[in-house]
C-alpha cells in the first residue's frame, strides 16, 4: 500500500517536472517569431473560423431555451421583461463561454491531440527537429496563440447569437416586445459581464490547446496511443474548463 | 567524422545500447546491421540529438552532441540529413513543400528553394511529382522523397534509418542505387541502419554488426562476408539458429 502510494507520488512529481520543463521550453520558443508567426494565422482560421458553425448552433439554441425557461419560471411572479436580463446575463457570464468552451474542447482539443499524436508516432515531429525546427515553435505556439485569441472571438459571437435568438423567441412565443426585452437586457447589465466572459474564454482557449498539444506530443504507441491521447485531451480539457470557471468566479466576481 | 563513444541507453530498465563504440570516417558509408530491436535506430537518433544518452556520447567532428545547447544542436542538425524508416513526410504538404521545408529554415530565396527542390527531386528520379501529396505516392516513392528532403539541404552527413525495409526487391535495388549515387554526387558521409544484407553489401564501405548493445564486429564488406564469428555469420546468412 505504502509502496503504491510512494510510486504514485513519484510519478506525479515526475509528471509535474516534465510539464514544467515543457512550459520552460515553450517560453524559449517564443522569440522564434519567424517560425510561428505565419502558422498562427493558419491556426486562427482552423481553430476560430472553422469552429463557428458548431459554436453558433449551440449558442442559438441556448438562447431559445433560456428565454423559454425564464418565461416559465417568472410568469405570474416577476415582470416578464426580466427574461431579457436572464438571457443576456446568463449568456455573457456563464453559458456562452462554458458551453462554447466545452464544445471546443471536443472539436479543437481532439483535433489538436490527434493531429500532433499522429505526427509524433509517424516520426514527423522528429523529422521537424532534424530539419532544425523547434516543434514547440512550429506546432505548439501557433495553436496556443490561435486558441487564446480566437476562442474569445467565437464566444462573443456566440453570446450575440444567443441573445438574438432569445430576443426572437421572446417576441415570437412570449408576446414580449423588443422594447421590453431590451429593457430587461439593460436592467442588470454591467460592462464587467463582457470582459469577465472574454477573460474566461481566453483561458479556456489557452487550456484546450495547451492540453491538446501536450498530450498529442506525449503520444506513445500507434493508433491506439493516438486514440488514448485524444480521449484524454477532451476529458482533461472539459474538466479544466469547469475548474477554471469556478476559479474565475471566485477571483473576479 | 562521427564517433560513438561508449554509448549507453536504456528504456524503462531495458538496456538497448551498452557501451556502443564506433568510428565513422569522413566520406565513407558505414552500414550498421543487427537484429530488429537491437538498437540500431536508437544509435542513429543519438547523432542528431533526438535521444539523449544515459552515458557516453556521440562526437560529430569535435562536438559532443549531448553537451550542445539548443542553438548548437540546431547548427549541427543543419549539417545532417536524416532519412526516416517510413519517410516521415508531412502529410498535409505537397512533395515540393516537404522538400522545401528545411530550406526555408535557411533563409534562401524562393527562386533558390525552387531550384534546389527541383534538383533534389530529379536526383531521386521524381521530377514532376512536386504537386502531389504523400498520400498519392507509393512506399518507395515516399522514401525517395525522404531522401530528396535530406539531400536538398546539401548536408555533410546523411543518416538512413532502414531505407529498404518494406520495399519489394526491385524498389530496394533502386534505393540502393540512389544511395550510392547520392554519395558519389554529394560526397557525403553516410550511416545506414539496415538488416537487409543485399543492401548492406551494395552500399556499404564498411559494415558494423550491433549485438547486445555493442559492436560485435566491424570491417569491410569482404571482411564481414568472410567472418568466422558465429553470431555475425548467423545474421548475414539469415539462419534461424
Amino acid at each position: 500500500m505504502i509502496d503504491r502510494i510512494g510510486r504514485s507520488a513519484v510519478a506525479a512529481v515526475r509528471a509535474a517536472g516534465r510539464f514544467g520543463q515543457f512550459l520552460a521550453d515553450l517560453a524559449h520558443a517564443i522569440p522564434d517569431v519567424a517560425t510561428w508567426g505565419g502558422l498562427a494565422l493558419v491556426q486562427m482560421r482552423r481553430i476560430g473560423v472553422d469552429s463557428l458553425p458548431v459554436a453558433l448552433f449551440i449558442a442559438a439554441f441556448t438562447g431559445i431555451v433560456l428565454a423559454l425557461q425564464a418565461s416559465y419560471t417568472f410568469t405570474g411572479t416577476v415582470p416578464l421583461y426580466v427574461v431579457g436580463a436572464v438571457v443576456g446575463k446568463t449568456m455573457m457570464l456563464e453559458l456562452g463561454p462554458v458551453l462554447t468552451g466545452l464544445a471546443l474542447a471536443g472539436r479543437v482539443g481532439a483535433s489538436v491531440a490527434a493531429e500532433l499524436g499522429t505526427m509524433k508516432v509517424t516520426e514527423q515531429v522528429d523529422a521537424l527537429e532534424t530539419l532544425a525546427y523547434d516543434p514547440l515553435a512550429y506546432l505548439v505556439l501557433p495553436r496556443l496563440i490561435a486558441g487564446t485569441l480566437m476562442v474569445p472571438v467565437v464566444v462573443v459571437l456566440g453570446i450575440v447569437i444567443g441573445i438574438v435568438t432569445g430576443w426572437i423567441t421572446s417576441m415570437g412565443l412570449l408576446d414580449l416586445s423588443t422594447a421590453e426585452f431590451v429593457k430587461g437586457l439593460k436592467f442588470l447589465y454591467r460592462f464587467k459581464d463582457v470582459w469577465f466572459g472574454v477573460i474566461k474564454s481566453a483561458s479556456f482557449g489557452f487550456t484546450i490547446t495547451l492540453v491538446g498539444c501536450r498530450l498529442g506530443l506525449g503520444t506513445r504507441g500507434g493508433a491506439e496511443g493516438v486514440g488514448r491521447s485524444t480521449t484524454r485531451a477532451v476529458v482533461a480539457s472539459a474538466m479544466l474548463i469547469l475548474v477554471l470557471d469556478a476559479f474565475w468566479a471566485m477571483v473576479l466576481l | 567524422m562521427i564517433r560513438f563513444r561508449e554509448l549507453r541507453k536504456a528504456f524503462d530498465g531495458r538496456v538497448v545500447l551498452d557501451g556502443f563504440t564506433l568510428d565513422v570516417r569522413d566520406g565513407e558509408t558505414m552500414v550498421i546491421i543487427g537484429l530488429s530491436g537491437s538498437g540500431k535506430s536508437v544509435a542513429l537518433k543519438h547523432v542528431v540529438g533526438l535521444l539523449h544518452p544515459d552515458a557516453g556520447d556521440v562526437i560529430v567532428d569535435d562536438r559532443a552532441v549531448s553537451t550542445l545547447d539548443r542553438p548548437g544542436l540546431m547548427a549541427l542538425r543543419r549539417e545532417i540529413g536524416f532519412v526516416f524508416q517510413f519517410a516521415a513526410l508531412f502529410d498535409s504538404m505537397t512533395v515540393a513543400d516537404n522538400v522545401a521545408l528545411g530550406l526555408r529554415r535557411r533563409g534562401l530565396s524562393d527562386a533558390a528553394i525552387a531550384q534546389r527542390v527541383a534538383e533534389a527531386l530529379a536526383l531521386v528520379d521524381l521530377a514532376g511529382t512536386d504537386r502531389r501529396t504523400p498520400a498519392e505516392l507509393s512506399g518507395g516513392m515516399r522514401k525517395r522523397v525522404g531522401i530528396a528532403r535530406a539531400i536538398a539541404l546539401q548536408p555533410r552527413y546523411i543518416l538512413y534509418d532502414e531505407p529498404t525495409t518494406g520495399l519489394d526487391p526491385v524498389t530496394s535495388a533502386v534505393m540502393n542505387r540512389l544511395m550510392v549515387r547520392t554519395r558519389e554526387h554529394l560526397g557525403v558521409t553516410g550511416i545506414v541502419v539496415t538488416h537487409d544484407m543485399i543492401s548492406a553489401y551494395a552500399i556499404g564501405d564498411r559494415i558494423a554488426m550491433l549485438s547486445e548493445g555493442r559492436v560485435r564486429q566491424v570491417g569491410s564488406v569482404a571482411e564481414i562476408q568472410a567472418t568466422t564469428d558465429p553470431v555475425v555469420r548467423q545474421f548475414i546468412e539469415g539462419r534461424p539458429e
